[in-house]
């Protein structure tokens, strides 16, 4: 199941940035807890939790 | 040789009695007994309270000589309340206690989250009240003392109990030396640190959570209503929560959990207490406001339960069983509940109504409320102390996200203690109409009070056997089912027949008419006329009917006593 089917290259590379340049303005002492509260933002925007699963999943591979 | 302390307990509000101990040497030879509670708590007390309601007489062992030291449980809910008032205390905690309603949860200087419990019109009680736990000893002990079939032994210490054969021996120590007594059955009621539970080796299953919260008690002049109020990650005490709730007499109590790492007897060095409560008030805004402590302890939350309360012959209840976190109210709470359950359960088998087998449901069934409530308090108190590192990011990122983000509020809910459903108990019945119901509670439920009349309730009503409540239309019964009842009763069965009428009359062959003028009944239980729900002893449904008919009464009343 792709949740994003709009996400094209360009829409990607826009989050790319801005998402490096976030964690740079949270700072190395808050950059996990923006983290995580962005992770909070996003399952609620998704709204299926089943999805959010399979997306811990993707993530926790390769650490 | 047991000596228990003579000296009244300290307390700036409460003033202790020192009871008299009961010693064997003035009292005659001891007849065998039927049950003997030890632990004179709030489990052991409604236990005894119970059992005699059902007529079965116990013997109440007391350790000490007077009430437990300090407020210890301070907050009871409505369920509580209304298995208070089967017992008949309640009014007294009504009398003295400050009821609320409402919970405040606060981060920076801001209210992030509010409950506020609606006041249904057919409760009596208030969904939470305050008072210091010495006092309800103390009214439950004035209930024990007032009841003949209560024997109750201030300064009497259980040393060791061993069952064979369906008896068990009690070895007491006293003031005046060693006594035995023995008895059918003996209950556990000797709160967390059970040494009964430790001699037995039995072992508890769950979990137990690193945070230590200090409690303390403090006499000091605030203006806030009586609600709860939660404090997140205040600036005095980085990433730690503080609980704040009002008692009677002008009391405070503070809770507030402790940076890892340190030590019970490092936080209730007086000087820290002092800093902490200052640090607290000064954020409340009432820095330099003249304050004075009563009592402080401290607590870790665990999830415990022992996976079986009947053994043989020794039965576990309240604290003794399980151990349950603080947030939420679970405690004494959850003790009530046990207690009402294991009062008429095990009165029923001693009074020969049902067979031994019936000890099984009792455990099985509040093994169940025990195992739903750790789920439950297991969440609280991930939020309250979060108990790994990632519960705590996550936490945190809650608090932040909650000063701007409505959704992520309810997080802050702390899932007061409600009572069980035996959804699935082996009591309900199998032949009942509960399927049908669009509304009412269900088979396994608690009871849902409704206001029949001014100051008259549902409640007021039921308890000491089995209610078979029946809407009526006319002002007589069914003869069918007035033969059915009165052959239940022939049976030795405890059941009352309650008519509800919405007419001032007095319903022929009821043992009791309830006027229920506006139909309260019929709407709150989802029931018309020829309906009936019948309540078990605990006053939780086991059966219920859109229309009864004897044959179904009869084969459920069997099936809710095991006969």
């Amino acid at each position: 199941m792709n949740p994003n089917p709009h996400l094209d290259i360009a829409g990607l590379e826009q989050v790319y940035d801005r998402l490096a340049t976030a964690i740079d303005q949270a700072g190395p002492e808050k950059s996990e807890l923006f983290l995580v509260k962005l992770a909070l933002l996003q399952a609620k925007a998704m709204g299926q939790p089943a999805v959010f699963e399979a997306q811990v999943e993707a993530a926790l591979k390769d650490l | 040789m047991h000596n228990p302390s003579h000296l009244p307990r300290p307390s700036i509000y409460y003033n202790y009695q020192v009871f008299k101990p009961w010693l064997a040497t003035e009292n005659g030879k001891q007849e065998n007994k039927q049950v003997v509670v030890v632990g004179a708590g709030p489990a052991g007390m409604v236990t005894a309270l119970e059992l005699a309601r059902h007529g079965v007489a116990s013997v109440v062992l007391a350790s000490d000589l007077q009430f437990s030291q300090g407020s210890r449980a301070i907050v009871f809910t409505r369920r509580s309340m209304e298995i208070l008032q089967q017992v008949g205390v309640a009014h007294r905690i009504t009398e003295n206690g400050l009821p609320w309603h409402s919970g405040n949860s606060i981060y920076r200087g801001q209210k992030v989250f509010r409950m506020e419990t609606p006041l249904d019109p057919d409760d009596r009680f208030f969904p939470m009240i305050n008072i210091q736990q010495q006092y309800l000893e103390e009214y439950l002990h004035d209930a024990c003392a007032a009841n003949p079939l209560i024997d109750f032994r201030w300064g009497n210490k259980l040393v060791h109990a061993e069952q064979s054969s369906g008896v068990v021996t009690a070895h007491v120590d006293t003031p005046a030396g060693p006594y035995q007594l023995e008895t059918e059955w003996l209950v556990a009621a000797d709160g967390g640190r059970s040494e009964i539970r430790s001699a037995m080796n039995l072992k508890l299953e769950g979990a137990s959570f690193e945070s230590i919260f200090v409690i303390a008690d403090i006499r000091i002049d605030l203006p806030f209503p009586t609600e709860r109020l939660a404090f997140f990650d205040p600036d005095w005490n980085r990433g730690n929560t503080i609980l704040m709730h009002k008692e009677p007499h002008g009391i405070w109590r503070v809770d507030y959990q402790l940076p890892l790492g340190e030590t019970p007897e490092e936080a209730l060095q007086p000087e820290s207490l002092k800093q902490r409560i200052d640090a607290q008030l000064k954020m409340i805004g009432f820095e330099g406001t003249p304050w004075e402590m009563d009592w402080s302890s401290v607590y870790s939350a665990r999830t415990l339960t022992l996976p079986n309360y009947v053994h043989d012959r020794i039965v576990f209840t309240g604290d003794a069983a399980h151990l349950l976190p603080i947030f939420g109210v679970r405690g004494a709470n959850t003790a009530f509940q046990d207690a009402q359950s294991l009062g008429w359960h095990l009165a029923y088998v001693l009074n020969g109504i049902s067979p031994e087998k019936l000890m099984a449901n009792h455990s099985e069934e509040r093994v169940g409320a025990a195992r739903e409530i750790i789920t439950e308090a297991g969440k609280s108190t991930r939020f309250m102390a979060p108990p790994s590192r990632g519960f705590r990011l996550l936490r945190d990122a809650v608090l932040s996200l909650s000063l701007t983000e409505e959704f992520v509020r309810p997080l802050y809910h702390w899932r007061t203690s409600r009572p069980h459903e035996y959804k699935h108990s082996v009591l309900n019945s199998t032949c009942d109409d509960n399927a049908q119901f669009t509304g009412g509670p269900a088979l396994g439920a608690p009871p849902q009070n409704v206001q029949l009349q001014h100051d008259d309730f549902l409640l007021d009503h039921l308890g000491g056997g089995f209610d078979l409540v029946y809407v009526c239309q006319s002002q007589s019964i069914p003869n069918e089912l007035l033969h059915a009842v009165l052959a239940a009763k022939n049976d030795g069965l405890p059941l009352k027949l309650l008519a509800i009428s919405d007419r001032d009359v007095k319903v022929l062959g009821a043992d009791k008419t309830l006027f229920d003028p506006q139909q309260r009944f019929q709407i709150r239980y989802a029931v018309l006329a020829g309906g009936a729900y019948l309540f078990r002893p605990d006053q939780h449904v086991c059966a219920r009917w859109l229309e009864v008919d004897t044959t179904r009464l009869l084969s459920s009343l069997q099936l809710a006593v095991m006969q």
